[in-house]
């Protein structure tokens, strides 16, 4: 059945599918029940799953990881919600320290299937902490996934098959995202959870992006075509692990990458893909792989916050600069 | 100089003129009746929802009438600027406002308690706070106009900049009065937090550490009863004061609502710091009226009838009150009062309407105080790049 849904009821909606098919599900965080969600991703959950099934938890992020690690050591896939990016540190600890690394030490005898939702990203007028993209903070570590999808129609399939996975898996929602509306088919067979996908072809370029930033390079690409311009937008989908097949083969078609990420670029996700794609599509590349992102700076106030995403024509200054080679 | 010298040799240095006749605080003996609520009789009170004066056995308070007028004033002001920052959101001016409606007393009460050389710690909400030492109300707008993170230079009224991450402060503030203990200073730290914010490990550790250290530092749990839609039933079993005792220093509960109670307690509590006694919690026992911000929609969660309990127990009423049993106010120091509020008001909207949007390359200012290559180049390269658009408009 495809339904046109907003990326946060998309959300709701696979959370509520999740409930009801299997009972060791569980929803915890901070406000997830009668409030819904300070985004109202959870709504209505708690009143028809009940308080033991949707968990408005104490106000402690570390408290909310490491009994979600206790929780799924006893059987529960818990499914937590971290409010907003910059609140996930107090959860740091517990995430890197332990649930990325628990499944190793027991030699792969227990299973960690808990899954971390943090809304993610800039571009919506917050005050400091609100508006950060920690994901390479989480991809350096070894036994976490992480995903972030960039619409409707992922968000619900992703989030479904993240919490079917077996291992911890990192869920960022474009929280800039959250209102806009696609097409949801709920009976349709998802690809792989950490497939790329090409969502635009193009012959000049490729744009590859993931989370919010699908929507800008999808903009850009329009941009580009009107002046001639054809850029092919890759949707990463999956920032741990990357499904280099899918980048390098657009890469060979294209000849040149544009890596455009909301995240600082210094030691960002760009910077390994660019490792990556150059070590194999060297002599595919027309111009070295450039990367378009935050700067190196605290993530800035909100007035200023668009000098300091990659919005449209940054992007397109990335793809002038990578074709002026 | 040791804590043990600083109390030795402190006492006389340390009398001041607000200090409390009384030995150093005791925790309430008795037991609240709700599991975290607990009945009036729990709470330390100086004052009576109908404006009555009362006596506490352990906290005392001699007051003048100008005194009493000074935190009727403070309390009417800082309603008045909250009030209209809370419009300013409304018309778009703020992209976000924590209101402090409902939690004055505890504000004004515990900031009024303190000397200029102490510390105070807040977190997001403590525009009274900030009031009372000095800093100028404008300042507070910045963060939520999103021009800055923050803005003032915390020592120039030792106010710290508020604290959005849940907690954080309360560890900083102990580890402040760790320093003021290790450099034999006799000022005290006050870290505020909220009810929700004492889930957090953060508040946990400063327990246990400025007990272990014997920190100076008091401190200041504001119960408004809510953590956004998760009642302090969601945080804890015990009334929250009670903690204290499992960390080994004293907690009290105060009404929250009672100007002067709040004064007592944490004039007792900064004093207990002061003379080497080591921290003390403060739960003032109050209520946000409001929602928790101008983003939050509290009917979905809140009883109806909860306000009105609480807007009888307002603490700006209560102190009216008894000043019209006193007689220590007439109609022309409230007529006064009015007039400075709507100038205040007035000041407040011109400042905020005059504030000017940060320069683009203000994000590349301050990430290091000793400069970073890295910064520098990206500064270079985006004014370029912004220049590039100059001249391109120039072109054409
Ligand atoms: C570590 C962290 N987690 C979550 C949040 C989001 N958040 C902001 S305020 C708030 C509620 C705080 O409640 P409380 O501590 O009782 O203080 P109050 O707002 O009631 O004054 C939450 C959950 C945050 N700012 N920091």
């Amino acid at each position: 059945m495809a339904e046109r849904l907003p990326l946060a009821k998309a959300v709701n909606a696979a959370l509520r599918t999740a409930l009801d098919a299997d009972p060791k599900v569980l929803v915890m965080g901070e406000d997830v029940g009668k409030l819904g969600g300070v985004f109202r991703v959870t709504d209505g959950l708690q009143k028809d799953f009940g308080e033991d099934r949707v968990i408005d938890t104490p106000l402690a992020e570390s408290g909310i990881i490491g009994t979600a690690i206790g929780l799924a050591l006893r059987g529960y896939r818990p499914v937590t919600e971290i409010q907003f990016d910059g609140f996930v540190f107090p959860a740091y600890d517990q995430i890197v320290t332990q649930l990325a690394k628990m499944h190793a030490r027991a030699l792969g005898k227990i299973r960690l299937p808990v899954v971390v939702r943090i809304p993610f990203g800039g571009g919506i007028g917050a005050v400091e902490h609100h508006s950060e993209s920690p994901e390479a903070l989480f991809a350096h570590v070894a036994g976490l996934k992480i995903v972030a999808p960039s619409n409707a129609h992922d968000a619900y399939w992703m989030l479904r098959q993240a919490i079917e996975c077996d291992d911890p898996v990192i869920f960022f929602e474009p929280k800039a995202r959250y209102w806009d509306k696609g097409d949801v088919d709920t009976d349709g067979i998802p690809g792989p959870l950490h497939a790329a996908r090409v969502v635009r072809e193009g012959t000049d370029l490729t744009l590859l992006a993931y989370g919010p930033t699908v929507k800008t390079a999808l903009a850009a690409a329009e941009a580009a075509a009107d002046e001639g311009t054809s850029l092919e937008v890759v949707d990463m989908r999956s920032v741990s692990p990357i499904d280099f097949d899918t980048i390098q083969r657009s890469v060979e078609k294209t000849g040149r990458l544009v890596v455009a990420h909301e995240a600082p670029v210094f030691f960002g996700s760009g910077a390994e893909i660019a490792a990556r794609i150059t070590e194999r599509c060297f002599y595919h590349l027309e111009a070295p792989v450039l990367r378009v992102g935050g700067f190196h700076a605290p993530y800035p106030p909100a007035r200023i916050e668009e000098d300091y995403l990659p919005g449209l024509d940054r992007v397109l200054d990335g793809v002038d600069r990578a074709l002026a080679y | 100089m040791t804590v043990e010298s600083r109390a030795a040799h402190g006492s006389g240095a340390r009398k001041t003129a607000t200090a409390p006749r009384k030995k150093a605080a005791r925790p309430a003996r008795r037991g609240g009746g709700r599991s975290t609520g607990g009945a009036a009789g729990a709470m330390v009170q100086l004052l009576t929802p109908e404006g009555e004066r009362v006596e506490h056995p352990d906290y005392s308070l001699d007051i003048t009438d100008d005194e009493l007028r000074g935190l009727y004033r403070d309390m009417v002001l800082s309603r008045r600027f909250d009030a209209e920052a809370t419009a300013l959101q409304r018309q778009g001016e703020l992209g976000l406002w924590p209101s402090l409606l409902g939690q004055e007393a505890a504000q004004i009460g515990s900031a009024r308690a303190l000397r200029p050389d102490d510390y105070v710690f807040p977190t997001y909400r403590e525009h009274g706070v900030a009031w009372c030492r000095g800093v100028d109300p404008q300042m507070l707008l910045g963060m939520f106009r999103g021009v800055n993170h923050g803005g003032w230079d915390p020592n120039t009224n030792n106010f710290h900049l508020y604290t959005i991450v849940i907690g954080s402060q309360v560890l900083h503030a102990t580890g402040y009065a760790m320093g003021v203990a290790k450099d034999g200073s006799d000022a005290a730290v006050l870290a505020y937090f909220g009810d929700g914010a004492s889930s957090q490990g953060d508040v946990a550790e400063a327990f246990t550490f400025s007990a272990v250290y014997n920190a100076p530092v008091v401190f200041f749990c504001q119960n408004n009863q809510w953590a956004i839609s998760e009642p302090t039933e969601r945080q804890t079993r015990v009334p929250l004061y009670q903690r204290a005792q499992g960390y080994g220093f004293p907690g009290v509960r105060v009404d929250g609502n009672d100007v002067l109670a709040v004064l007592a307690v944490t004039r007792a509590a900064a004093e207990h710091a002061r003379s080497g006694q080591g921290p003390m919690l403060v739960e003032a026992f109050t209520y946000r009226m409001g929602a928790h911000t101008t983003s939050d929609d509290p009917t979905r969660y809140r009883p109806d009838d909860e306000l009105a309990v609480w807007e009888a127990r307002d603490p700006i009423l209560r102190l009216r009150r008894h000043l019209e049993r006193l007689g220590a106010a007439d109609a022309a120091f409230f007529t006064a009062l009015d007039e400075e509020s709507d100038a205040l008001a007035r000041r407040v909207r011109e400042a905020i309407r005059t504030m000017p949007d940060p320069d683009p390359m203000a994000a590349f200012e301050h990430v290091y105080a000793d400069g970073h290559t890295l910064v520098d180049e990206e500064r270079a390269q985006y004014a370029a790049y912004l220049a590039s658009f100059a001249d391109h408009a120039e072109e054409n």
